[in-house]
Parts: structure tokens; C-alpha cells; sequence
């Protein structure tokens, strides 16, 4: 889970790592008050989980309240690449003498962790790494040793922090560590770091992910989600507590493994350039057990999505049977109609694997008006593609 | 042959008293593997179907000669757990356990990396199978038969897809490494040891989006690899930022896409399919020809 830059904030305030005071707005008059509350020209910036956010005009300076109101005006309801402002962080305008950049992340290919600095931040990290690579230093850390103090020290040393401002970035950099422990995140970043004109060096924006496979011993993590901008369709599924993922598309998506179903939307994807673009309209792995009831709640989610036209039911029975899958997805059927679901899309299965020729005696017997059988994953997906663009 | 796991692997299973952990105790018994042990502290001296509990992994080892453990402890334990089996000096655990955190698992990698005595598969992963001779975790044992064919899958049902449309052929071992961000054993350790393994003739590997273990081991296969190689990447039409199942399998920025893991593949002339159907045709074309 990404966090919004006052949720990285408020985690590096209780760790220690210093920020400039500020409040998160939902409207221009509790922008007025922030800015009055703070007594001094003010940063209003746009809350979105994407770069680029000054460019698009989402980051103005404002000298009182009322101009602190009307740049909130400006920016609550902005669509920057795709993500509409609901929220603005209003925060005290900060004199910047230097700007740093500091993180650390997950270093997947290492199997460790990984911290960069550079003394040329404010700008894209990712381009100062492709232009200037030299300028950004890259020092592995240990996760049995962590970042200690002379790791710090090497990782500010590396960086060629000056002498100036060396101990401030070796606390940081160790506050910045415990962030990412103790809080389980994947990535702490900050950029910039800035230097103030009284020597001080404080965190001036921030960026956190943090690991949702961790969510069980941070019961404070679920006042992170962001319930306005989360697909319903997407609120609904973790209510039962499935994998779902809501794209774009007229073919819903229900199948039993992750890769599995990612191979399944690509499948789709192929076979739908067949048919005018048909796209798949979601991602949904019902996991290995695929028990009816889980069935059930599968369908139930991905045929009450409007965009969807018809669905594609695609199982590998590994270690549940395909007589068991053929079965569940009758019960399914039943259990939604018992609950009032008006069942209209036409469903394309696919089953195969462990006992797949019963199972699919099963589904042909049963005869059910909705439900088209299809052998192979590339027919049906091609079948499935036919019927949502309606021919 | 195969590799990592034979006809003379003796499994231990952590966690074989828990429900998932006595299910499939019972069908890698019933599959002909050679389960030697279970480990439970609270329920040492009794017993899963005949097969002892014991207090310790290094008590198990001492009384039954165990060289593999299966995991099937739930997340917040597995850590612990994994420690004592590397503690134990344990060549081979397999983490079949799904959602544990990250930091968990880079410090238990870590700790195994330096006691140097341990392979880690997994963890969120399905295990491993030798068809014929043995199998540690969770892969069902009757898709496919013996055979000359080595698997290497991020994911554990295409894993099941690819064995079955292959079945007549049949496989030496397929290796399911799991989904995860940080995993014990890689694409490239895999494909190292199918190189070397006798009893292979060629590799199938699936890959998914997400970091750049396929660039890797693709560049892997440039240098060390002459046996065939056939590859399958999922997840072309998933959205940036998203995690699509696999806590591991997230485009990022423009990193870890599914078309440049196929591009670096193909770069160094591996045949990548289309779907699995076609990829397992490309495999079925080596094998026959």
C-alpha cells in the first residue's frame, strides 16, 4: 500500500525524523484555518499518489489564509494523471538552501535492502540514475544488521554530504531505517531533503509503501486506506476477502491462482482484438480451494459489475477436483439466484486438470441455460470474447 | 537424478499437525515420498498417521536422517521456524506458507546465507516435485509422469497447466519459486541446476511482471546455459501499480513489465509463447523432434 505524503509524514514524525509542521485539508476553509494556525506563508500541495504533481499545478505558495483558501479552491478536485485531489496538505513554507535526496527500498534482485542518496535531490530520482549516476549513491544494507551507525555514515560519506550537515543525515538516515522496520515497509524516500537557511536539514516531502502482507501486527495501518478512492467494486470484494482488482473491459475475469489468471486477462486481451478490443474487466483468483461458497462470492462480485457482458470461469483443478469445481460452480449459481441475483450474462467454463473429464460431464449434464463449456483456455477464451462484443 | 529432491529424500514436515499441514502430510505419503517426521514442540511423541512428532527440527534430523523440510507454519511463526530448520543445518526447506511479511523473509534469507547450509524454495510457493521419485509440498503428484523435462514457475497453477499439457512427455523436477518479492531460491538457481542435471534435457520457465528475475536469468542463459530453453511470461494486460495476486507481481513505474521480460528472452534466444497452450507446443516441438 503507497501512502499519501501526510501519511509518510505523520509515520517519519513518530519515528523522530524531522518535517515542517502542517495539516491535511479537505476544503478551502479548513485550508484558511491551517495557514492561520501556522502564522506564516504556506506550501498548499496536492495529496495524489503519483509524481509530477508541481508540474500539473498541484503545489502553490501562499502568502495569508485567504490566499491559502483559494489555492485550495484551485487544487481540490484537479485531475493529475488520472488522480483527482480530494485532500491538500498545507504546510509551512520552508526556505530551502539545499536540496538531498535519501531512501531506502527493498532491493529485490540482492535479496537485501537498499539505500540511495544523492546530493543533487529535488528532481526525478530515476532520471539523476540514468543522466547522473555517479551523483547517486547506491550502498547495500544488510537485514540482519540493519543501518547502523557507521553504515549511515557510509551511506552520508558515499553521498559526499558535507561535513556541515553529515550528522543531521546519519540520524536521519537511521530514523529513516527504523520507519522501514518497524512500520514493515517496502520504501521510505525522501526528496527533497532540504537544508534550511538556519543549517537545518528536514524532510520536506516523503513517500512509503508498506508491505500488506505485514497489516496483521499494525492494526494502526487501516487508517491508511484510502476507502474515497478505492474502486466499490474493489471494497466490496475485500469484504470477502478476495483477490480482485478492477480493470477496464467487458469479459469478467473468475480463475484459481495468480498467474493463472494474470495468463487468463492475457489470453483474453488476444482473443478480444478478434472482436473490436474486447478487453478482460477485472482480475480475480479465487485461490486453490475454490470451494462454492467462494465461487459464489466470486461470481456474485464480477457479474454485478456493469461493465462486464460475460464471464469467463477458468480452473485448473490441482489439488481440488474438477468434479468439485463443476459442482461449486452449479451451487454458485444457485446460492446467487436464492440470494435475488438476476443472472442474465452468459458464463464461458473452462476446467481442467485433476479429474476434468468428470467435471466437465458434470457442467454438460446439468445443462444450465447460462453456462457454455469450452475445452481448451485459448478456445474459450476466444468464445468469451465473442459473446461480450455481442456476435 | 532430478534436482534437489529424489527416491532417497526424507521430508520432515513443520507444521504437519495444523489442518493444511496434516492434508497434504497425507497426500505427499500417499504420492510415494518418504515423510519421515513432523515437528510440533507442543505435540511431540505423538503421532499423524504413524509419522512421529518431534519436539525439534534438529531432533527430527538426529532420529530419522531428514534432509528436506516442508513448511506449512502460518505467517507469523514462519520465521522462527525457518531459523531453527537452518539452525538444524537443514540442505533443503521448502516455505509453502503464504503472506509472510517481507522483512521476515530477507532476514531469514540472510540468516540461511550465512550459516550457508540451507537452500530455501518459497516461501508462497508450491514446492517441489521429482515425478516418480518425490515430492515436497503441495503440487499434485498425478498430473504428470517421469520424464526429461525441467520447470522452473513464479506461479503454482501454471505450474499445474504447463505439467498437465505435458504430460505425456513428462518432467525430471518442476520447481515452483513462488510469487514473493524477496524468494530462497531463483529462476537462475534453477536453471544452473537443470543445466547440470543429467537426467534434463530441456527447460520450460514461467515467468510473471515484476522485478526483473527474467532479465536476469535471461542474461544467465546467454552465458551458461546450451540446453533448450522455452519461456512463458503472464500478466501483459496488468495495469501499473496494481499488485495482481502475487504480493511480488506489481508493475512499477515502467519496471517489471510483462514485454520486457519477453524481450530480454527472446534477445538471447529463448522461444517465448504466447499463452501456455502455445508455449507448451513449442516445448512438445523440442522434445519430439
Amino acid at each position: 500500500m503507497d501512502l499519501y505524503e501526510y501519511q509518510a509524514k505523520h509515520l517519519f514524525d513518530s519515528h523522530g525524523v524531522p518535517v515542517t509542521a502542517g495539516e491535511v485539508c479537505s476544503t478551502p476553509d479548513a485550508a484558511h484555518e491551517a495557514a492561520r494556525k501556522i502564522g506564516s506563508a504556506v506550501v498548499v500541495k496536492a495529496q495524489v499518489k503519483t509524481g509530477g504533481r508541481g508540474k500539473a499545478g498541484g503545489v502553490k505558495l501562499a502568502d495569508t489564509p485567504a490566499d491559502a483558501q483559494a489555492k485550495a479552491e484551485q487544487i481540490l478536485g484537479l485531475d493529475i494523471k488520472g488522480h483527482i485531489v480530494h485532500k491538500v496538505l498545507v504546510t509551512a513554507a520552508s526556505d530551502i538552501a539545499e536540496e538531498y535526496y535519501v531512501s531506502f527500498l527493498l532491493d529485490r534482485a540482492n535479496r537485501a535492502f537498499l539505500a540511495m542518496a544523492s546530493v543533487e535531490g529535488g528532481m526525478d530520482i530515476e532520471e539523476v540514475a540514468a543522466t547522473k549516476p555517479e551523483a547517486l549513491a547506491r550502498i547495500r544494507v544488510d537485514a540482519l544488521e540493519g543501518c547502523t551507525e557507521a553504515k549511515a555514515r557510509e551511506i552520508a560519506d558515499a553521498a559526499g554530504f558535507p561535513e556541515a550537515v553529515k550528522d543531521q543525515v546519519v540520524a536521519i538516515l537511521q530514523q529513516l531505517w527504523t520507519v522501514l522496520v518497524e512500520e514493515d515497509a517496502t520504501l521510505v524516500e525522501v526528496n527533497p531533503l532540504i537544508l534550511d537557511p538556519e543549517g537545518t536539514v528536514l524532510a520536506l516531502d516523503g513517500k512509503v509503501t508498506l508491505d500488506g502482507n505485514a497489516h496483521y501486527r499494525h492494526a494502526s495501518h487501516q487508517d491508511f486506506v484510502d476507502r474515497d478512492n478505492t474502486d466499490p467494486i474493489e471494497l466490496r470484494a475485500q469484504e470477502f476477502d478476495l483477490n480482485y482488482v478492477k480493470l477496464h473491459g467487458e469479459v469478467g475475469i473468475v480463475g484459481n491462482g495468480a498467474g493463472l489468471v494474470m495468463s487468463t486477462l492475457d489470453v483474453v486481451a488476444y482473443a478480444g482484438e478478434e472482436f473490436g478490443g474486447v478487453k478482460p474487466a477485472n482480475f480475480l483468483d479465487i485461490g486453490g480451494g475454490a470451494s462454492a461458497e467462494v465461487m459464489a462470492n466470486g461470481l456474485d462480485i464480477v457479474l454485478n459489475d456493469p461493465e462486464v457482458k460475460a464471464c469467463f470461469v477458468n480452473v485448473f483443478g490441482g489439488i481440488t477436483a474438477c468434479d468439485a469445481v463443476a459442482n461449486g460452480i452449479l451451487q454458485a449459481l444457485v446460492m446467487l439466484e436464492g440470494k435475488g441475483v438476476e443472472l442474465t450474462k452468459p458464463i464461458v467454463a473452462r476446467i481442467d486438470g485433476n479429474n476434468a473429464v468428470e467435471g466437465r460431464r458434470i457442467l454438460t449434464e446439468a445443462n444450465h441455460p447460462l453456462i457454455e463449456l469450452v475445452e481448451t483456455m485459448d478456445d474459450a477464451a476466444r468464445r468469451v470474447a465473442q459473446l461480450a462484443a455481442g456476435k | 537424478m532430478a534436482i534437489w529432491l529424489d527416491e532417497n529424500s526424507k521430508i520432515i514436515v513443520q507444521g504437519m499437525t495444523g489442518a493444511e499441514g496434516t492434508k497434504h502430510t497425507r497426500r505427499m505419503v500417499a504420492s510415494g515420498a518418504q515423510v519421515v517426521g513432523g515437528v510440533n514442540a507442543k505435540k511431540a511423541g505423538e503421532e499423524v498417521d504413524g509419522i512421529p512428532v518431534f519436539a525439534s527440527v534438529a531432533e527430527a534430523m538426529a532420529q530419522t536422517g531428514a534432509n528436506v523440510s516442508v513448511l506449512f507454519v502460518p505467517p507469523r511463526f514462519t520465521k522462527d521456524a525457518v531459523d531453527e530448520a537452518v539452525d538444524a543445518g537443514m540442505p533443503l526447506a521448502v516455505v509453502i506458507t503464504e503472506g509472510v511479511p517481507v522483512h521476515d523473509t530477507a532476514k531469514f534469507f540472510q540468516y540461511a546465507q550465512n550459516a550457508g547450509t540451507t537452500r530455501i524454495i518459497g516461501p508462497n510457493c508450491p514446492g517441489i516435485i521429482s515425478p516418480g521419485k518425490s515430492n515436497a509440498g503441495i503440487i499434485p503428484a498425478d498430473i504428470t509422469k517421469a520424464g526429461r523435462i525441467g520447470l522452473v514457475s513464479k506461479s503454482g497453477t501454471l505450474t499445474y497447466q504447463m505439467m498437465y499439457e505435458l504430460r505425456d512427455i513428462g518432467f525430471s523436477t518442476c520447481v515452483g519459486i513462488g510469487g514473493d518479492p524477496i524468494i530462497g531460491t531463483t529462476h537462475i538457481d534453477c536453471l544452473a541446476a537443470f543445466q547440470e542435471d543429467p537426467e534434463t534435457d530441456a527447460i520450460v520457465m514461467i515467468g510473471e511482471i515484476g522485478g526483473d528475475a527474467e532479465e536476469r536469468a535471461a542474461a544467465f542463459i546467454k552465458d551458461n546455459v546450451t540446453k533448450p530453453v522455452v519461456g512463458y511470461v503472464a500478466g501483459f494486460t496488468a495495469p501499473e501499480g496494481k499488485t495482481m495476486g502475487h504480493a511480488g507481481a506489481i508493475v512499477s513505474g515502467s519496471a517489471g513489465t510483462a514485454a520486457a521480460k519477453q524481450e530480454a528472452l527472446e534477445a538471447v534466444g529463448v522461444k517465448v509463447g504466447k499463452t501456455p497452450s502455445a508455449t507448451a507446443a513449442l516445448m512438445r516441438e523440442i522434445m519430439t523432434r
